[in-house]
């Protein structure tokens, strides 16, 4: 059985730690909204790997919507099975020492509708 | 999407002849086209546009698996078929491994989203392990229909 004192302690060490974890790991996100007419297809898709993949932060991809899903941003294939459509509301999660310039650059290829001018 | 829904049975090829890509993509192509899912007049142009989709970029993900894939004017119903190299075929993959498995995807033009719902789908499959063994190990167009099957049903 634990006392009362002893779990209060122990969460206060948990969080201790959480916020530590924070502290050590910058992370960094942005909304994003699918403006390219074609959605996020093959070629889109692997250009946002391939950027991706030139930071050391983890990048996740969280779709909003009807069929919600996540995406580890670093995965083609994960990518490209979110068939995010154009309209479709995603958020980009970074974490990592670079996680700041991560999403803002990730952020305006969708800006950039990947090239595709419409 | 189910993979039934645009993967034509009829068109799979269970040892794709050709040994580079281009030959395979014709293949495949060609297939189609003999299953009726593809005006015959419109070989030549999709499989132009096929490998010059490649050239911009290769379909080859990794994982020994590739999917080709085009939207063209020339098609007018999505489809889409399998063929199988037993030797391997070089994709320029991600991965600079040799393709075993190709799924390849033919959509009209203006029809986006049941694109990204068909690549959802082969997709969704050829990420599991076992998927992309059991299809590397079919030797019949059956045996490929079979496990399409299976897959659809979520087994």
């Amino acid at each position: 059985m634990i006392a009362d004192c002893d779990l209060r302690f122990a969460i206060e060490i948990k969080s201790h730690i959480a916020n530590r974890k924070l502290q050590i790991m910058p992370s960094a996100s942005r909304d994003i909204i699918v403006s390219n007419k074609l959605g996020l297809h093959a070629r889109p898709a692997m250009q946002f790997v391939d950027l991706a993949n030139q930071f050391k932060s983890d990048i996740k991809v969280t779709k909003f919507g009807d069929e919600p899903g996540e995406a580890d941003g670093k995965s083609v294939m994960e990518m490209i099975i979110l068939a995010a459509t154009e309209g479709t509301k995603m958020r980009i999660d970074a974490e990592g020492e670079d996680a700041e310039e991560a999403v803002a650059k990730l952020k305006q290829l969708f800006e950039d509708k990947f090239g595709e001018g419409e | 999407m189910k993979l039934k829904e645009f993967i034509v049975a009829e068109a799979i090829i269970p040892q794709i002849t050709a040994t580079d890509r281009d030959g395979a993509l014709r293949e495949l192509v060609t297939s189609l086209a003999g299953a009726g899912a593809l005006p015959a007049d419109a070989v030549d142009d999709v499989v132009a546009a096929l490998i010059k989709r490649e050239q911009n970029g290769s379909t080859g993900f990794g994982k020994g698996v590739a999917v080709p894939h085009v939207k063209h004017p020339k098609v007018t119903k999505m489809a889409g078929t399998v063929g199988r190299s037993v030797n391997g075929i070089d994709f320029a993959a991600l991965d600079h491994q040799p393709v075993y498995s190709v799924v390849l995807l033919l959509s009209p033009e203006n029809a986006p989203q049941q694109h990204l719902q068909a690549m959802n789908a082969v997709f969704n499959n050829l990420q599991k392990d076992t998927f992309r063994r059991f299809l590397r190990q079919s030797s019949t167009r059956e045996a490929i229909a079979e496990l399409l099957d299976e897959a659809d049903q979520g087994k």
